[in-house]
């Protein structure tokens, strides 16, 4: 299968990629690691006109502790954020879901912001960040802005960035030695989560995001209400779809989808528990 | 528009559609066709070449992403006087292969996993061959194969 026709151009940085992209208009496209867009590209469920190449931007490659939070360049492949020792030390429940994004070869190419960007709610490190309190750096022609991961996503690959708006950096708080666990449930290798549920704890304080419960990642307030209300795991995670509006697809009915935020969330809480 | 890369250590320069796949550059400009499509759509790892060393589904990148790149292919992983790579050798002896359809895609998944990780545990080579379907051998001897190529 070959993807339609298109004009490609490559950017040297993010300055230079916003500049194409705004000449181009709203048919041109960033083009990072290419593991969302290629795929849909070639089943022309995605024809861009002009793709800007920003896979070589090599200063937004990187990983790097700013006060109390880490900043992690958009560019920044899965591989990276997987085997960073940084994310390891502060913020491991990302490194450990970013090693859980699709297979080996996807993830020497995927990158964080292609991710973030792509806004699919079944992929992982959308509701991984939410659920961490991330927030997401975008550049436009008019300059930076920051957003919280928690106004980011509209629904389904739809999210607050501008056309000509670029992701940049996305800076996650240090999790302080909070406990943490990532469950995600699938039926094969390498597929995207029929459910899955990020989630850390730190005394009565925690964070739940759920993958693939609604047309955006979801942080599952509700649950984290419990939990500092003094619930067990249990029936904390009873909550656990309190935020949700999952969609029935060829793999999990609605009812089949609530089951199971409310046992991997259960799972999540005993497993991320002091 | 013009790429230049480098494949088995040959240098390919060509004039590409940029919406030319990163394998068909391989199998019909390169005229390499050891690398082979299954699925076509990302998900089962026969067209893995290493891309800069590491493993890459060259079905799922633009042949323009590779301009600059150092690619190797299954063609590329015999010595010149025709002996096998250490890896392909244990395929051999393990009976890691039956069609050999996947073979060439495991081999360069294989190679790549075990750049990263040279002792792995048979956890962590299941693993790593994720991304890789077989369809003939149930996996198991190809998961021998990969222990037996770290172990020698
Ligand atoms: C076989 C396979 C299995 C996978 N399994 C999983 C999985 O289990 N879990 C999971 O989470 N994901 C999975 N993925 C998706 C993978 O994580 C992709 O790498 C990721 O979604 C996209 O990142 P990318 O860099 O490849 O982005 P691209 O494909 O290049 O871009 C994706 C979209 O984001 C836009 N974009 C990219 N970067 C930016 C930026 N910096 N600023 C603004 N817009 C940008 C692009 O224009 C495009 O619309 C899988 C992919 C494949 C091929
Ligand atoms: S042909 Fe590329 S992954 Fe199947
Ligand atoms: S040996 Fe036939 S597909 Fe693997």
């Amino acid at each position: 299968m070959i993807p339609a026709a298109f004009d490609y151009v490559r950017a040297g940085s993010a300055a230079e990629a916003i500049d194409l992209i705004g000449q181009y208009g709203d048919e041109a496209k960033f083009l990072a690691g290419g593991h969302s867009l290629v795929p849909a590209m070639k089943l022309r469920l995605a024809q861009p006109t002009v793709l800007v190449d920003i896979g070589r931007v090599a200063d937004l490659s990187y990983i790097r502790e700013d006060g109390d939070q880490i900043a992690i360049g958009a560019l920044t492949r899965h591989m990276d954020v997987e085997n960073s020792p940084v994310l390891a030390e502060h913020v491991p429940l990302l490194a450990h879901a970013a090693g859980h994004v699709g297979d080996p070869q996807v993830r020497h190419r995927g990158t964080i912001g292609g991710s973030l960007a792509h806004a699919d709610p079944a992929s992982d490190l959308p509701a991984t960040t939410l659920a961490l309190g991330a927030t997401y750096v975008a550049q436009g022609p008019n300059g930076t802005r920051e957003i919280a991961a928690a106004d980011f996503y509209h629904g389904y690959f739809t999210s607050a960035l501008a056309p000509d708006e670029m992701l940049t950096e996305i800076r996650v708080p240090k999790m302080g030695g909070a406990g943490w666990s990532f469950q995600k449930f699938n039926r094969r290798a390498q597929d995207w989560a029929i459910v899955g549920v990020a989630a850390w704890q730190r005394g009565s304080e925690c964070g739940v995001g759920l993958v693939n419960m609604a047309s955006t990642p979801v942080l599952a307030s509700s649950v984290a209400s419990a939990v500092a209300g003094g619930a067990s795991a249990a029936d904390a995670a009873e909550a656990a779809a309190a935020e949700a509006d999952p969609q029935a697809d060829l793999n999990a009915s609605v009812d089949y989808r609530v089951h199971l935020a409310k046992v991997l969330t259960r799972r999540a809480l005993e497993a991320s528990a002091g | 528009m013009d790429i230049t890369v480098t494949i088995n250590g040959k240098t390919h320069t060509a004039d590409v559609e940029p919406r030319t796949l990163l394998v068909q550059f391989i199998r019909e400009q390169a005229g390499l066709t050891g690398t082979n499509i299954g699925c076509d759509t990302s998900s089962c790892g026969a067209c893995s070449v290493h891309i800069d060393g590491e493993a890459a589904k060259s079905c799922t990148l633009l042949a323009v992403q590779a301009d600059g790149c150092s690619i190797t292919t299954i063609e590329g992983m015999a010595g010149d006087d025709g002996s096998l790579h250490p890896m392909q050798q244990a395929f051999m002896e393990n009976h890691g292969l039956q069609c050999g359809y996947c073979t060439p895609g495991m081999v360069m998944a294989a190679t790549s996993l075990l750049a990263e990780n040279p002792n792995p545990t048979e956890e962590e080579v299941r693993l790593g061959l994720e991304g890789n379907l077989c369809r003939c051998t149930g996996y198991h001897n190809i998961v021998q194969s990969v222990l037996a190529c770290a172990k020698s």
